[in-house]
């Protein structure tokens, strides 16, 4: 049953993206708050809560999102839990956003000046208090664009949950490719889809940093 | 949980791993040699090339990297035979992560140029060099010494992706991981397995790169 | 009791002994001008009071309270002593008037409307009344730093240090700082600040603390001490300083 690609075909692919889109942004969601407390545990004055921060951060950015995928595909099972798809590749990609974010977010926690610290300590503020009033907020805006450009990485690698067997963008072309036999105009189209939604987050990222520079 | 896990059902393919992981080196070194070209090519056309030239390179390095690299692959392997372009899966594996990784080096490249030419090069030729020599004593030492951790952190990022290209069958160490799955059944132990493997050639590559670098910018002093 | 004492102060970084052997007692309502050359260990000595950096060896006590144990209260204590710095270090992302109700809020749990009534007069008490919805960096150095004042004098300090809170501003931007400090010593604020401004030192301060090599090399009624110094080593610093 072999049949043309067409606008339908198009429309298809377009609704795919939503699971693209909704992964991304389950993975952000869940992935940004582990991120926070990473970051915070990369941090804090207290050496073993950073090994822990650091181990974990390189555990995951050190080996293959792929495999973390098959890991939790299969683990849940093995486990006696017989989850699908969705969940497997929400649970990754929430680990891989995790360690990414908390690394960028390190870096901008980092970067708030020590005086800033000292100086909200000289006023009484014990040092949760100084990370929540001060250090973060000052942190948020300087992390703001590497977090945007962060999801570009983020919408991409979700591709590989096409591997499991999770229908989002990818998995789809794959499908209708399987149906048309049109491989050039379906992984052209899947890659067109992809590059609106990535190039449009790469430019608001770029923008984002040049305003950063100027405003207070 | 009444599973019990048997990860010594794996050491029969012991063969089917290593050749698997040699593939996989084979593949990181190869790309990141042809990529590291494609890179320093690219980042000069972009900061110096005439006007053309200069888009097209523009084009390129924001296509692929606005693109997940897993259709990239497909594009190539499934799609390119349709145009008269056939390649093995592992010419389709090199030619995909080659391509891939020279977008993300020439971004870096680039950065690394701009950084230097900046506040250095004035200086350079107040000194009395001339152009190429301020390139070969000024720019091109700091410059490599300032975008280093950024590419070998890239480098490492590719090594982890070379196993994305078992989705088009090149029988890399991810791909091995499938076929040992399709013969034991044992599925968590054996990506379990072969995800540390990565880990331990992530911190072979980490410590490579760190000696490199140690001899390069480190025990040599700075000309 | 004194208000601040140190007792015996030995401070090190790493092998590098910045404070050794500091003894130091203010009283109520003392204003006590600390001089000495840069790196003599004057800051660090403002440091330890308010335990921002520990010490190895000796006593410090502030209102009663003893800063150099392990199970010190330190953010209870610094709410009773107020520090300024060099660098200002306002809080940018912040308004002026919520740089000075933030530890009202945050720390002393102070309801919104009565912060805000606290933080109006110390603002006006600066001469800033004007400046309260200004972000940090719309101001000149010697405003915001009349804002870190206000923001410390906000918790209502028995004590205030002040580490050459001069130093960074422009000639012409001294004078308005110099006069929210004398109007603080009138209103009988216990102070310690370190200053290079002598003719400042001489006039407000009740006392002066002459710092070299990290010990208190000499002090004594300030007058006294900078019209009539009694070690070579302050009388050569007093020339370098006043040419
Ligand atoms: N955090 C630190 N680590 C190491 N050495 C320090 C530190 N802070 C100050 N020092 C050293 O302590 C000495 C005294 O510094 P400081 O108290 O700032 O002097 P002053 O304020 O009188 O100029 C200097 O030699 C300085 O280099
Ligand atoms: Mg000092």
């Amino acid at each position: 049953m072999i049949r043309e690609f067409g606008f339908d075909d198009v429309l298809f692919l377009l609704l795919a993206a939503r699971w693209t889109i909704l992964l991304t942004l389950a993975a952000m969601a869940i992935g940004g708050a582990v991120a926070l407390v990473v970051a915070i545990l990369r941090i804090v004055p207290f050496r073993p809560a950073n090994w822990l921060a650091i181990g974990y951060i390189n555990l995951v950015q050190g080996t293959p999102i792929l495999g973390q995928l098959f890991i939790f595909f299969f683990g849940f099972s093995v486990f006696g839990w017989n989850v699908g798809a969705w969940t497997a590749a929400v649970t990754t990609f929430s680990i891989y956003a995790s360690a990414y974010l908390a690394e960028i977010w390190r870096g901008g926690l980092q970067s708030v000046p020590k005086t800033q610290w000292e100086s909200s300590a000289a006023l009484g503020l014990n040092y949760l208090q100084r990370l929540r009033y001060v250090i973060i907020p000052q942190a948020v805006r300087i992390n703001i664009p590497p977090t945007v450009g962060f999801l570009v990485q983020l919408v991409k690698n979700t591709s590989l949950a096409s591997v499991i067997g999770f229908v989002e963008l990818s998995r789809a072309g794959q499908m209708l490719n399987n149906a048309t036999f049109a491989p050039m105009a379906v992984y052209l189209t899947v890659a067109a889809i992809y590059f609106v939604i990535c190039f449009s987050l790469s430019r608001a990222s770029q923008r984002l940093e040049g305003r950063i520079h100027v405003a207070r | 949980m009444n599973y019990s896990f048997r990860f010594s059902s794996l050491l029969a393919y012991r063969d089917e791993i290593i050749e698997g992981l040699l593939l996989t080196l084979q593949l990181s070194a190869a790309t990141i040699l042809i990529g590291l070209v494609i890179g320093v090519v690219i980042a000069a056309l972009r900061t110096g090339g005439p006007g053309p030239l200069r888009s097209i390179a523009t084009v390129y390095v924001e296509t692929i990297r606005n693109t997940p690299l897993l259709v990239q692959l497909f594009i190539i392997f499934f799609g390119l035979p349709s145009l008269g372009l056939r390649f093995t899966a592992n010419e389709a594996a090199l030619i995909g992560l080659s391509i891939n990784l020279g977008a993300y080096s020439a971004e870096i490249i680039r950065a690394g140029i701009e950084s230097v030419r900046k506040s250095q090069i004035e200086a350079g030729h107040a000194l009395g060099l001339n152009g190429y020599q301020v390139f070969r004593h000024v720019v091109l030492f700091q410059a490599l010494k300032a975008i280093y951790p950024a590419l070998t952190s890239q480098f490492i990022l590719l090594m982890l992706m070379t196993s994305i290209v078992s989705t088009i069958g090149a029988n890399e160490l991810f791909h091995q991981a499938s076929f040992i799955d399709s013969r034991t059944f044992r599925s968590f132990e054996v990506y379990t397995a072969i995800t540390l493997i990565y880990l331990g050639l992530t911190l072979l590559f980490r410590g490579v790169f760190a000696a490199i670098y140690w001899c390069v910018f480190v025990r040599r002093p700075a000309r | 009791m004194s208000l601040v004492e140190l007792d015996g102060v030995h401070k090190r970084f790493g092998n590098l002994e910045v404070l050794s052997d500091v003894n130091l007692s203010v009283e109520e309502g003392e204003i006590v001008a600390i001089i000495g050359r840069s790196g003599s260990g004057k800051s660090t000595m403002l440091r330890c009071i308010n335990g921002l950096e520990p010490v190895q060896q000796g006593r410090i006590t502030v209102d009663g309270t003893e800063v150099t144990t392990a199970k010190a209260d330190l953010n209870d204590l610094r709410q009773r002593v107020g520090m300024v710095f060099q660098s200002y270090n306002l809080f940018p992302h912040l308004s002026v008037e919520r740089n000075v109700t933030l530890a009202l809020k945050v720390v002393r749990k102070t309801p919104l409307a009565e912060a805000r009534d606290i933080a109006r007069e110390t603002i006006a008490k600066v001469g800033l009344a004007d400046k309260l919805n200004a972000y940090p960096d719309e101001l000149s150095g010697g405003q915001q730093q009349r804002v870190a004042i206000a923001r410390s004098l906000a918790m209502g300090p028995k004590v205030m240090l002040f580490d050459e809170i001069t130093s960074a501003l422009d000639p012409e931007l001294v004078g308005e700082v110099l006069r929210v400090l004398e109007a603080l010593a009138a209103d009988g604020m216990t102070m310690l600040l370190v200053t290079h401004e002598m003719k400042f030192a001489k006039t407000v301060g009740n006392r002066v603390v002459f710092m070299h090599h990290g010990r208190v090399h000499e002090a004594g009624d300030a007058r006294e001490t900078l019209e009539q110094p009694r070690t070579p080593e302050l009388t050569s610093f007093l020339n370098a300083v006043l040419h």
